[in-house]
């Protein structure tokens, strides 16, 4: 028997893998950078088409529905041809107008107090993780609450339960834009305002706000866009209306109710008319938006130069 | 001799020749305009009150969400979420169903959107040309405009007979043999309602990842593209690596969205009582069924217990996404 030298002894040793034929190494390192790019390049792909599909349906579906009794008429019964949304356009806009009454100026305020006095304070970062914990309530679960609160107090289904459920929805994202955008007010601005002896109150007003105001105007919409097509909170709570109502205390209709209730009907009338109806919300919600910001760019809204 | 050192120009500024002069032109339009002191506090009072009023908002809500579910918590007890009856007419009711409804769906739907939002993410930050950044992260963010009743027509008229013609043989086929897929297929249920759902959480998903992405300081990438990394391996031990954990919030957030969502998983997934149901699918019901108390408790309890879910859910995922994107600018939406 040979004695094993110090060379063999070393080979013993668990010795590191063998490394791989340098070539084939790169190639296979090519290899996986071009099949990840590839991949990443299709889920982007398989990503857009949904929304292209979505929207090229409306266009093609809802187009080839409207026409003037759509804006004009209410519901038809079961069976005769034509009718329209008239009342559920008009509902939608008295409860859209009352949730913004309601969550816009409280969203606003309390975005306020966030950037302007509680910032760093504990009493802020218990307002905005509040805010945080609002925004994720889900829809349905608002719409429960408002229910158990005003619908069941009152004994019927109202206008004003579904423009609250709605303005509570709009709070949380109104506060977070106004605090961010307030954020990015520099401070040599209000320090400019307050030396020459200008109230705080006044230099929040015609200062800070004033120069975040497309920024907040911004976000206003973006909570409005949010909620005008939220159907669930107002299953409980506007309930829906098959006629022409503008009475607060009285269930109402809206666009996203009626388009629900069409969708899942039998009737191949009224699917054609809850496709009208889901493009003409599309096209309110974008004609909305679009219009204040072109106000919001000229007009006496306008923030800064 | 306290005269004198008033009068010194030397120890203060010269106060005397100033106390003559008027005020100056801003000066005398403020003392006019100013309110003053009671405006101020007013002012801040109000915003104050504003900020509570969130408070107050969510307090009222969990109050009246567990005020109202009162008579079921007493009726059911815990047994209430694992029991499956639902039967208004004799007053016995279990939420198993919902929740198992809910669960499946949402976790599939995560299984479905979570590769598909990271690929996006990663092609938007780190692949993209300049060009086509903006338009493709614009169209993403658009599927997030979209309402969920939209989503739901489109699916209900779309997505349900891809799904009973085409998509639903194929699996039957491929994958039949694990049984997932056995029994009638009518193009509506979970699966159906899981794409749907993939596609509404798919721009949380990804736009938060995009952020968390960003947020890796662009040494690493430059560090590990010196050293001849290829870019995929730059992407995954530069980039994704550092930012897995702010990835995994954002992934939870997405589930939190996906456990709330309504209207299009009603729409899509066959509120039939033998099949595994929504958590929501008694919403629609409660406008048709004569509204009995406990009936209304009952749906009101199963309110009050997602509501827990989803404030956890996000809680844990605003903390790890916080945990990522601290100290780098935040972006509106």
């Amino acid at each position: 028997m040979i004695e094993p030298t110090a060379q063999t002894k070393l080979d013993v040793l668990p010795s590191p893998p063998p490394l791989r034929n340098s070539r084939v190494n790169t190639l296979h390192r090519m290899f996986f950078d071009h099949l990840i790019t590839g991949l990443a390049i299709l889920s982007t792909v398989l990503v857009i088409a949904p929304l292209v599909s979505i929207l090229l349906y409306l266009l093609y579906k809802g187009a080839s529905s409207l026409n003037l009794a759509f804006f004009t008429h209410v519901p038809a019964p079961v069976g005769e041809a034509g009718g329209g949304m008239a009342n559920s356009i008009l509902g939608s806009g008295i409860i859209l107008t009352l949730a913004s009454a309601m969550g816009i100026p409280i969203g606003i305020a309390a975005g306020v107090y966030l950037a302007e006095y509680g910032r760093g304070s504990h009493l802020g970062n218990a307002v905005r993780f509040t805010a945080d914990v609002l925004n994720g309530v889900p829809s349905i679960v608002m719409g429960l609450a408002i229910y158990a609160l005003i619908v069941v107090r009152q004994g019927h289904f109202s206008a004003l339960s579904g423009g609250v459920a709605l303005g509570i929805m709009m709070i949380p994202t109104v506060t977070r834009t106004t605090e961010e955008m307030l954020m990015t007010v520099p401070h040599a601005i209000r320090e400019a305002a307050l030396g020459l002896g200008v109230p705080r109150w006044r230099s929040i007003i015609s200062v800070s706000l004033r120069t975040a105001s497309p920024g907040i105007i911004t976000g206003c919409m973006l909570a409005f866009a949010r909620v005008a097509g939220e159907t669930a909170p107002l299953l409980f709570t506007a309930f829906g209306n098959q006629f022409w109502s503008a009475n607060l205390n009285q269930p109402i209709g809206a666009l996203p109710l009626q388009i629900f209730v069409y969708a899942i009907s039998p009737y191949d009338e009224w699917h054609r008319l809850a496709w009208a109806g889901a493009l003409v919300l599309i096209m309110l919600i974008m004609v909305s938006v679009t219009l204040v910001r072109v106000v919001a760019g000229r007009g006496i809204l306008k923030g800064n130069q | 001799m306290p005269q004198l050192v008033v009068n010194d120009p030397g120890l203060s500024a010269d106060p005397g020749p100033l106390q003559e002069q008027p005020d100056s032109a801003v000066r005398q339009y403020l003392k006019k305009r100013s309110p003053g002191k009671f405006a101020d506090g007013a002012f801040g009072v109000t915003m104050l009150l504003s900020a509570c009023s969130i408070f107050l908002i969510v307090a009222l809500i969990v109050f009246t969400l567990a005020h109202g579910s009162k008579l079921s918590i007493h009726a059911f007890g815990w047994k209430f979420f694992v029991t499956s009856a639902w039967d208004p007419v004799n007053g016995d009711f279990g939420a198993l169903t919902f929740i198992f409804g809910t669960l499946a769906t949402s976790l599939l739907a995560l299984c479905i959107s979570v590769p598909l939002a990271i690929g996006v993410a990663v092609f938007i930050t780190e692949m993209c040309p300049a060009r086509l950044r903006t338009p493709i992260s614009f169209l993403t963010e658009l599927l997030a405009a979209i309402p969920s009743v939209v989503y739901g027509l489109w699916a209900l008229f779309i997505l349900v007979p891809v799904m009973r013609d085409q998509l639903g043989p194929a699996l039957a086929k491929l994958f039949g043999w694990t049984g997932l897929f056995s029994g009638d297929n009518f193009g509506l249920g979970i699966l159906t309602a899981s794409i749907i759902l993939a596609i509404m959480i798919l721009p949380v998903i990804s736009s938060i990842t995009r952020d968390v992405m960003r947020a890796v300081p662009v040494n690493q990438r430059e560090g590990m593209l010196a050293l001849g990394a290829t870019r995929w391996e730059m992407i995954r031990t530069g980039v994704l690596r550092n930012a897995r954990i702010g990835i995994v919030g954002a992934v939870i957030l997405g589930l939190g969205r996906a456990l709330g969502e309504t209207m299009a998983v009603t729409m899509v997934i066959g509120n039939r009582p033998d099949i595994a149901k929504s958590l929501f699918a008694p919403g629609y019901t409660l406008a048709s069924v004569v509204a009995d108390d406990l009936y209304v408790s009952a749906l009101i309890e199963i309110g009050l217990a997602l509501f827990l879910v989803t404030i956890v859910v996000n809680a844990i995922a605003r903390l790890l996404v916080w945990a990522v994107t601290r100290g780098t600018p935040s972006r509106v939406a």
